[in-house]
């Protein structure tokens, strides 16, 4: 059986386990069975399909968008180091967060998607704005001048987060609660809203992942072996901001999973982006599962933010393979 | 297949490249060569496509460059990167998978038996099959380097770019690799251009040469008209030599150096001659340049031991070369700097004298048998049987003999030597006649190759004079020396 294969099955069988624990752990104990049986508790069948079950769904989304963008742009900027919030579209996905908190916005008919619409808005408007700018810059729009300009554009949004926290009174508590990261109490609605765009994201980010592989030895290499650089650059920095935007703006700014997944994947699996892209999909999904179910549980009743949680057992989880993996002289 | 038609470009206003123009045939192999800073890389780039071109065109097939799609450029040309690191790691095989992608299409392309077929094909031939599962940063530069080099093969296309293809690898590995793209040329028909830094690979493998110069062509056409002492000097402004390949008609250059070594200016005497019972021995302090047609070391080159070993009249063995190499490494001369004749005669017997010139003073040595004398004139008459008897001549002059004067050199000794048989009246005794000489007669020209220039050793040139009068003396004192020990006069 091919590495890959084992990769496959292996990670699948990991976010069945995860799916199955989120679902079933928690204050109240619910079997399974629950999910499919029709003549099951009346309570338990709520808690299942009202509460755990989309807050599964949506951590699973959350960071399968999040594994899945790191992977696109560590192999599109050639940067171990990039992660999905390189480019600054996070910045200014809490920056629309943040001034919805701050200004206490609440827009009529959108209700509790109030914060999340603005969040989306403010990602879609920094991901123009660093495109622009960068294409400004540098008319081929390398790898370098992405890089800086997203460096510029979320130092620049970085702070005035920062001044808007500086500000505030009584929203601190909430704010900082955003930035750290929650998919409790979203709900169906959430999962709706986010679920077309990590389609889309995630489609853009498949179609290229041969493209990506090719990048990997460079643009001008890339291009001499057939790629179309520029279109197919200008479609991975989409579908990677539209994962991120999403991701931010549904649940805050959860660190880690956008770095590490993908190396992790890498480590166990190889680095050929046609595998690493769809097997980070499926394992950021495992690991924001398994971290919500930890964020939720450890301390219960009270709950953590969940980027608490994703470095504090990711680290080590990752620290474990890459150790193992090192020994075995394999990387 | 491929033309360049007034291509100029570059980086920002600076044009790098201008008015370039020329056409490569189908399978045609074409070097660009020109010293750092040319244009040469900047040219490449162009022809590629990789940085756009200020003015003027590529055509392929007679369609501009601009007018293919990446994927089918991809198809037509494949480029040969300079080597570069990555960031993640990719097995062999994968990164000469990546050569397949302009062949492959839609969202789900399947490796197809054609993919698996050309990817094996191109492994195969630059003998990388066993790195397959390898991780490419694990291996060496110059493994690294002809994965690269089975990437643009399993591209498939009848265009290969290549920018300096042999960086980083051995000379066995340079030869592999230009023999493979070579080859490629040849059964393929595949058309080549290329970047070299080494004049002489280029030389050695090109149909063609561009010698590019301050981005513009210098010149171009084969190997012969471009790699010239005037233009290598003229275009890299280095002091060069060109000489000529031991295999192939194409022209070789060396690096002439402009270091001052601190040489002891050394005069070679008749002193420098040691004689014992077994060799007569001429050893100098520094490698002489020789021209000879002696045993060991024949040919032109470097020495500073010259012997000429006494053999009995019944020597006979069926590698003389080893023989002596044996013989030589008995008496602790190295093969690498001595050069070895063998004689019949008594060594105590060699004539040696030295004659004054103007410009230094040159040594003859010669050791004659007459035994086996033959006039070549009549030598078509009779048939000949390898016999014992011969006469060795050698001649070591002070001063920098050029190439014609080793050759006339070479004359002029043979003249004397013949004149001085008829003078003694050596007769070939098979026809009867004046013999010229024997049938295994061998000759030495050495020169320290400092202090006076020598162009010319013809018969009327001071050299020539004293070459003449020497060789003639002293064979005729060997001959009669050598009558005298077989007891032929009293």
């Amino acid at each position: 059986m091919s590495k890959s294969m084992i990769g496959y099955i292996m990670s699948i069988s990991v976010l069945l386990l995860a799916i199955w624990l989120g679902v079933s752990v928690g204050s109240v104990k619910v079997p399974i069975q629950t999910l499919w049986d029709t003549g099951a508790d009346a309570i338990a069948t709520n808690i299942v399909w009202k509460i755990r079950m989309p807050r599964v769904v949506l951590a699973g989304l959350v960071g399968a968008s999040l594994a899945i963008a790191g992977a696109a742009f560590q192999s599109l900027l050639k940067n171990p180091l990039a992660d999905p919030y390189t480019l600054g579209v996070s910045s200014g996905a809490s920056v629309g967060a943040v001034a919805t908190l701050f200004f206490g916005i609440s827009i009529p008919f959108l209700g509790i998607f109030t914060l999340p619409v603005f969040s989306m808005v403010g990602a879609l408007v920094t991901m123009l704005l660093v495109i622009s700018f960068a294409k400004l810059v540098d008319r081929g729009m390398k790898m370098e001048t992405i890089i800086l300009t997203g460096i510029i554009f979320s130092s620049f949004l970085g702070s005035v987060i920062s001044l808007m926290i500086a500000l505030t009174g009584e929203e601190l508590r909430q704010i900082i609660g955003w930035l750290l990261g929650s998919v409790s109490m979203r709900g169906w609605s959430f999962v709706q809203m986010a679920l077309p765009f990590v389609i889309i994201g995630t489609f853009l980010l498949w179609i290229n992942r041969r493209e990506l592989n090719a990048m990997l030895f460079g643009e001008e290499r890339a291009k001499h072996l057939g790629v179309d650089v520029k279109k197919r650059k200008m479609m991975i920095l989409i579908g990677g901001s539209m994962l991120t935007g999403t991701a931010v703006s549904v649940s805050g700014t959860i660190g880690f999973v956008g770095l590490v997944v993908p190396h992790m994947t890498r480590l166990l699996f190889g680095s050929d982006n046609r595998h690493v892209l769809p097997l980070s999909f499926i394992n950021g999904a495992s690991l924001l599962i398994i971290c919500d179910l930890v964020s939720r549980t450890i301390i219960s009743p009270t709950e953590l933010p969940i980027g608490v949680i994703t470095a504090f057992i990711g680290a080590p989880v990752f620290a474990f393979i890459f150790f193992k993996q090192r020994k075995k002289g394999g990387v | 297949m491929l033309e360049i038609k007034n291509v100029s470009g570059g980086y920002d206003e600076k044009l790098v490249v201008q008015n370039v123009s020329f056409q490569v045939k189908k399978g045609e192999m074409l070097g660009i060569l020109g010293p750092n800073g040319s244009g040469k890389s900047t040219l490449l780039k162009l022809i590629s496509g990789i940085l756009p071109m200020k003015s003027g065109e590529v055509l392929i097939e007679d369609k501009t460059l601009q007018s293919f799609a990446s994927k089918e450029l991809a198809k037509k040309m494949a480029v040969l990167p300079q080597l570069h690191s990555q960031a993640f790691s990719h097995t062999v095989r994968d990164t000469v998978s990546l050569g397949r992608y302009p062949h492959q299409s839609g969202w789900f392309s399947s490796w197809s038996n054609e993919d698996e077929a050309a990817v094996q094909a191109a492994m195969k031939l630059t003998a990388i099959q066993r790195y397959e599962h390898q991780l490419l940063e694990l291996l060496s530069g110059g493994e690294q380097q002809r994965v690269f080099v089975a990437q643009a093969l399993a591209q498939q296309a009848p265009i290969l770019l290549l920018d300096e293809p042999t960086n980083h690898l051995d000379i066995a590995h340079q030869k592999q690799l230009l023999d493979t793209i070579k080859t490629q040329t040849i059964e393929n028909e595949i058309t080549v251009i290329s970047i070299f830094h080494d004049i002489n690979l280029a030389s050695l493998y090109c149909d063609r040469l561009l010698l590019m110069d301050q981005g513009q062509i210098k010149v171009i056409g084969e190997p012969q008209e471009v790699v010239k002492k005037s233009l290598v000097e003229a275009v890299y402004e280095a002091r060069v030599s060109t000489t000529s390949h031991p295999e192939r008609p194409k022209p070789q250059v060396t690096i002439l150096p402009d270091v001052m070594e601190r040489y002891k200016e050394r005069i070679i005497t008749a002193e420098n001659f040691k004689v014992t019972e077994h060799y007569v021995l001429f050893q100098a302090e520094i490698q002489l340049k020789t021209w000879s047609s002696a045993v060991i070391n024949a040919g032109s080159g470097w020495y500073k031991n010259f012997v000429n070993r006494r053999v009995d009249a019944s020597y006979a063995c069926d590698n003389v070369q080893e023989e002596m190499l044996v013989y030589l490494a008995n008496y602790g001369f190295s093969e690498a700097d001595t050069v070895g004749m063998m004689t019949a005669v008594r060594t105590t017997d060699a004539v040696i004298k030295e004659y004054k010139t103007p410009f230094g003073n040159i040594i003859i040595m010669v050791t004659a048998g007459v035994g086996n004398a033959v006039d070549v004139s009549r030598a078509y008459e009779v048939e000949m049987l390898p016999a014992i008897g011969t006469i060795n001549t050698w001649v070591i002059v002070n001063g920098e003999l050029s190439d014609e004067a080793f050759i006339q050199s070479v004359i002029t000794a043979t003249e004397a030597k013949t004149k001085a048989l008829a003078f003694e009246q050596v007769k070939d005794p098979r026809t009867g006649t004046i013999a010229t000489g024997t049938s295994t007669d061998s000759v030495l020209i050495a020169a320290t190759q400092k202090g006076t220039h020598i162009p010319y050793a013809g018969p009327i040139t001071e050299i020539g004079k004293k070459i003449g009068l020497g060789v003639y003396e002293c064979t005729v004192e060997a001959i009669q020396v050598y009558k005298k020990a077989k007891g032929w006069e009293s």
